[in-house]
């Protein structure tokens, strides 16, 4: 018997001749690529370069990948219209591998290389906290989709998802009224939970509700049983799950709570991170008779919604669903286009950002319109999961809900609020008569 | 008592997944000395196969949907076990007695896998399966020629580079004329959604307590398993051999025993183990590219709290991690010892540590103590080894 033994030499000889094989199949593979990932130009002339941010793989790639598509179906629309100021709109896409710090390095790529005027981006809070530094050291702009926790207002990005209280303070007073007074509370561990049940313990204090307990799961993490025992042991006879779950932990807590008899009728799950989409991933049976509060759901009965799903199903296949976050992705795409055509500029980032408020658009979920603290305001709206997986809208607010940056229930940010129209006001500043 | 019950089976069900996915690494790290840092991603592999027999199932309808799990299972154990064979016969069996490199290469093949994954389609397999045929079968034929000695060194590199570019250019060529029907992702890097069948759904209720089919199903599959392998290992010939191999392999060779078969049958066996614990696993959570990530950590402390190479310790640690991990996680230690006034300090602590993030913390740091006081696991392996 032969000791095949891989000396230092051979190993070598065979690892210089596999980088050099693969780094040549790298160069011939690359023209026959896609162009919208990466290819090096000017961006003057006739395109404008937007970048485009998201987890294209990893744990929260099952959420980002659709925003992506959101993005790049505006893109396409706007360019067939004509694009912006004549010119053709060209998008870097960049991978942000839900690693935060790799979402920091690719902002700086897309920003400094790139010479992208704007960038369409992140989902997690902790992405976006990763990227603010970078964004506000340049003095560029963001355009950020997803509902968050608040507590946040920064004059280089445009918050186009809903803040606290146009998502989650609905949810607690609707909750209140109609289901019970007792809250469990689990989230992901990261920012946007930790802070979002701050508010909501807050909140409940407020008005007259309890948290019995919360909990955190480590992204990605499966082990469930832990929880739906607190569960058990906070809420014998039933009460409200107030689930802030992120990424793929979702599919494991539902199908769990369903393993171990925890039934929406006594104790109903009231998710803000589960949409359209996440229903399919997590398979519907385990979904059935849950909640979500949005802004947007896919059975909106509004003529843009139905304009806009029809094509995004044409395009994408008539099994896909739409959801909040592509939806306010599709949505600013537009506002930003809107704020450049009334500038007139897009490399002026100054000039985009003053033109950017008061903006108005007539979205797929409702009017919504750029405050002057950088968020939008949103109809807000309440659905329950039904057979075919989709939400039946149980509740909707009046109108549109303007978006406070920062929250009201919160001790250390009670009285404060955001203008970025004013200087003298700036960021955080205190109301008066407050 | 009610808790202590439900405590105990808790703590069963986690320990039982812990122990699925500890079993083949352990045969693989125990026996063999290979440190497979590629382990998780065959579980990954599994949960894939599950996913693929599941669609395969689902135009079936109803009543034969419902027993696709137990076809999924032995798929699961061959497709893992393939691709562990072929990472043996490929990587590890040049690097034995190097757990450095070992560990390096099998990292670069988990990431590999994980990107294969997201990334294969019928263009890759069939540029994949075109290399394959046209260098290990023209490498088969050239072998048969008088002067091979003589030409070995460059007829290798000529048949390397003629089957790359060919395989390469006539994939290409095939995507670019087929469009999306060859270049479409199976998976794409998104999870998939594996629905367990009907039956497995939903529990049984136990008083206040309900308890889930999938946990019991994975508990009786993990004690199936365990039974399985001990008696292969302890009651059959080619079980006598791979021990045999694990106490002297020089002598074993001498005997007449074949090492290189029985490596890679034990190589292959613990990662068909891996695919089964992956199959497990998708009635737990989800499916995609990193969940072999998630698993990967515990798995390799409970095989070293275990003791490298027992069965037995395997078992043990599995279940005492796992119980731990649930009585701290959830709360109930520091419950339970809430009635005694002197111990509340202790309370207190456990308290803190009474979240699913923190408990991992303290189960580690207190398997890190308990490592400091037995450094082999609960379980040393006895006697001389023979070094690799």
């Amino acid at each position: 018997m032969i000791n095949r033994r891989l000396g230092r030499r051979k190993f070598l000889l065979y690892g210089s001749a596999t980088l050099g094989a693969s780094v040549l199949l790298k160069a011939c593979g690359s023209p026959s690529e896609d162009a919208t990932t990466g290819t090096p130009g000017s961006g003057s002339g006739d395109t404008i370069k937007v970048g485009i941010l998201h987890s294209l793989s990893g744990t929260m790639a099952i959420s980002e990948t659709t925003v992506v598509e959101a993005e790049q179906m505006a893109i396409a629309e706007i360019n067939a219209a004509g694009g912006v100021l004549g010119k053709q709109i060209e998008a870097v896409v960049e991978d942000g591998a839900s690693d935060w710090p790799t979402f920091a390095e690719k902002a700086e790529k897309l920003i400094d290389q790139d010479q992208v005027v704007t960038v369409f981006g992140c989902w997690t809070s902790a992405s976006r906290k990763a990227v603010k530094d970078v964004f506000e050291s340049r003095n560029h702009m963001l355009w950020y989709p997803v509902q968050y926790e608040g507590q946040e207002c920064s004059r280089n990005i445009f918050y186009t998802g809903a803040a606290p209280n146009q998502q989650i303070e609905p949810a607690v007073d609707w909750l209140l009224e109609n289901k019970g007074r007792e809250f469990f509370l689990v989230g992901s561990d990261y920012v946007f939970p930790r802070t979002a049940n701050t508010i909501i313990k807050e909140q409940l204090r407020a008005k007259g509700g309890t948290t019995v307990d919360e909990d955190y799961l480590p992204l990605g993490n499966t082990e469930v049983t832990g929880i739906i025992t607190k569960i058990r042991q906070a809420l014998p006879n039933g009460g409200v799950i107030f689930n802030s779950l992120n990424g793929d932990s979702n599919v494991a807590f539902f199908k769990q709570l369903q393993g171990s008899g925890l039934t929406p009728d006594l104790y109903p799950v009231m998710s803000v991170s589960i949409a359209e989409e996440e229903v399919q991933q997590i398979g519907r049976e385990f979904l059935i008779g849950h909640y979500a509060s949005w802004n947007y759901f896919q059975t909106v009965e509004t003529p843009e919604n139905q304009t806009w799903v029809e094509a995004f199903k044409a395009k994408h296949g008539q099994d896909r669903v739409t959801n909040d976050p592509m939806e306010a992705a599709y949505t600013m795409v537009y506002l930003w286009k809107q704020a450049v055509e009334q500038a007139g500029t897009a490399d002026d980032l100054e000039a985009v950002r003053a033109a950017a408020i008061g903006q108005q658009l007539q979205a797929p979920h409702g009017l919504v319109t750029i405050n002057p603290n950088h968020h939008l305001s949103k109809t807000v709206r309440i659905g329950q999961v039904r057979d075919d997986g989709l939400f039946d809208i149980i509740w909707s607010s009046d109108g549109p809900v303007e978006p406070l940056a920062w929250n009201q229930y919160v001790p250390s940010t009670r009285g404060y609020a955001c203008d970025w129209t004013d200087p003298a006001r700036g960021e955080r500043f205190r109301m008066e008569g407050v | 008592m009610q808790e202590l019950a439900i405590a105990f089976f808790n703590g069963i069900s986690i320990g039982s997944v812990l122990l699925l996915a500890a079993l083949g690494l352990s045969i693989t790290f125990g026996l063999m000395g290979v440190i497979n840092l590629a382990h998780g991603e065959l579980m990954m592999l599994g949960a894939y196969a599950t996913f693929v027999v599941q669609n395969m199932f689902r135009p079936l309808g109803e009543p034969l949907f419902n027993f696709y799990i137990f076809l999924a299972i032995p798929v699961a154990f061959i497709v893992a076990a393939l691709v562990g064979l072929l990472l043996e016969r490929g990587v590890i069996r040049y690097l034995y007695g190097r757990p450095l490199e070992t560990l390096l290469a099998t990292w670069g093949v988990s990431l590999i896998l994980r990107q294969f994954v997201r990334s294969v389609n019928w263009q890759m397999v069939i540029g994949l399966g075109l290399f394959s045929l046209l260098f290990f079968g023209g490498l088969f034929f050239v072998k048969r020629r008088q002067d091979w000695e003589k030409i070995r060194k460059w007829a290798r590199a000529v048949l390397l580079v003629l089957s790359i570019g060919i395989s390469t250019t006539a994939s290409i060529l095939m995507g670019n004329l087929a469009g999306q029907v060859l270049t479409r992702p199976w998976f794409s890097a998104r999870n998939v959604d594996v629905t367990a069948p009907a039956w497995l759904r939903g529990g049984f209720a136990l008083g206040n307590f309900q308890v889930p089919y999938a946990r019991v199903f994975i508990i009786i599959l993990g004690l199936v398993c365990l039974g399985l392998i001990y008696l292969f290992l302890n009651r059959s010939n080619w079980g006598l051999r791979i021990r045999s191999v694990t106490q002297n392999r020089q002598m074993s060779a001498c005997l007449g025993i074949p090492t290189d078969q029985v490596d890679a049958l034990t190589f292959a066996m613990g990662s068909g183990l891996a695919g089964v614990a992956g199959c497990a696993i998708t009635l737990l959570g989800s499916v995609g590219p990193n969940t072999g990530q998630n698993y990967i950590v515990d798995t390799f402390m409970v095989v070293v709290v275990g003791g490298v190479g027992n069965l037995l310790g395997t078992v043990l640690a599995a279940l005492a991690i796992g119980s731990l991990i649930y009585l701290i996680g959830s709360g109930t230690l520091a419950f339970l010892l809430s009635s005694v006034d002197v111990l509340q300090p202790v309370v207190d602590f456990l308290s803190f540590f009474a979240t699913t993030s923190m408990s991992k913390v303290l189960v580690f740091a207190l398997i890190i103590a308990f490592l400091q006081i037995k450094p082999a696991g609960i379980f040393p392996p006895k006697g001389r080894t023979a070094e690799l």
